[in-house]
């Protein structure tokens, strides 16, 4: 049941047939992982901080530095200094006092990921690290947890959901990370601050639509965005029978270290 | 041939995906994923690919960047 205040706090998500109050409890029953309180999880933390997503647990183990706030919109000036997930908690909870957040201060390992993940439905990947990306998308894989990926640099972003076993996984498209400096940075390369913006929410809309049961997921397929032309293309994405997690004769069969991440972990993990 | 890269109609030479990558002087063609006509080719059938007229190539950058794929 709805107390008069969420009936109002929540009237607009109500008033709609394919959401109702039904589709308003599934949200507030959801638990949905933001891995990196970066560029991709802050907007992806407030918009699911204000839908009323339930139980929502944010990754991170750095501090807010000033580089970031250029588009990690969770973190205020004054929160320069502070650990990422208090700021971002402090944020949520602002919003929206109905939710529960849970703060993981930690960089996920394989030797950490399964019980921070055993909690929660559904995981955005916040992270530009391609360690921890592909980390992500193998314990996705072993847990059954469906997530979607998203990446931004320079003026383009791009963005998958996964189900895993069912649709094209991250290895399918790409086998493994690229090695350790091959792709730059945000931190090297730099990024337009309002990707992050767009490709975030793009995220936050999934997990909407994932805990609603509404719509088509953007799975067995690619979005691509540029922001240069203002085009958005999604490309048709085909499940790989060689795909070494979750090919036709898997070779990888538990989780494993990928190569150090290629980005600099202090200022540049969360693009 | 007339193709379709990234989504912009092309006139190419190459008789392969391989020699396309070196056609079109993709950057770091080694970290790139091709995707033909909906599918994603594996990196070890690039040699062997045919590229014909008509054919929908995209290139796949992790991340959606890293380098410029057009």
């Amino acid at each position: 049941m709805l107390t008069d205040a969420q009936l109002e706090r929540y009237s607009r998500h109500l008033i709609l047939k394919e959401v109702g109050l039904a589709g308003q409890e599934k949200l507030l029953a959801a638990r949905v992982l933001i891995v990196g309180a970066g560029g991709l999880g802050a907007p992806a933390a407030l918009y699911l901080a204000a839908a009323g997503i339930g139980t929502i647990g944010v990754v991170d183990a750095d501090a807010v530095d000033l580089t970031n706030l250029q588009r990690q919109v969770i973190h205020h000036t004054p929160d320069v200094g502070k650990e990422k997930v208090l700021s971002a908690a402090e944020k949520m909870r602002a919003i929206n006092p109905d939710i529960t957040v849970n703060t993981h201060p930690v960089f996920l390992r394989t030797d950490n990921i399964m019980p921070i993940l055993a909690d929660y439905d559904f995981v955005i990947d916040g992270t530009d690290n391609f360690a921890a990306k592909f980390l992500i998308n193998d314990a996705c894989h072993f847990a059954g947890k469906p997530y979607v990926h998203g990446g931004i640099l320079r003026f383009e972003g791009q963005m998958i959901t996964v189900l895993p076993g069912q649709t094209t996984c991250l290895r399918c498209v790409f086998g493994g990370p690229p090695p350790p400096d091959a792709v730059p940075s945000c931190s090297q390369a730099g990024v337009l601050g309002v990707l992050a913006g767009v490709l975030g929410t793009l995220q936050a809309t999934e997990a909407l639509k994932r805990a609603l049961g509404l719509g088509t997921l953007l799975t067995d397929a690619l979005l691509k965005y540029n922001a240069l032309d203002l085009s958005f293309r999604r490309l048709t994405l085909r499940r790989n029978p060689r795909c070494p997690l979750c090919g036709d004769a898997p070779t990888i069969t538990e989780l494993r270290d990928e190569a150090p991440p290629a980005c600099d972990l202090k200022s540049d993990c969360c693009c | 041939m007339k193709i379709t890269v990234n989504g912009q109609e092309k006139e190419v030479g190459a008789a392969t995906i391989a020699g396309l990558l070196q056609e079109l002087e993709v950057k770091s063609p080694d970290q790139v994923a091709v995707e033909l006509n909906g599918g994603i080719l594996h990196k070890s059938d690039y040699e062997t690919t045919a590229v014909q007229e008509g054919d929908a190539v995209e290139f796949v950058y992790f991340m959606g960047g890293g380098q410029n794929a057009d």
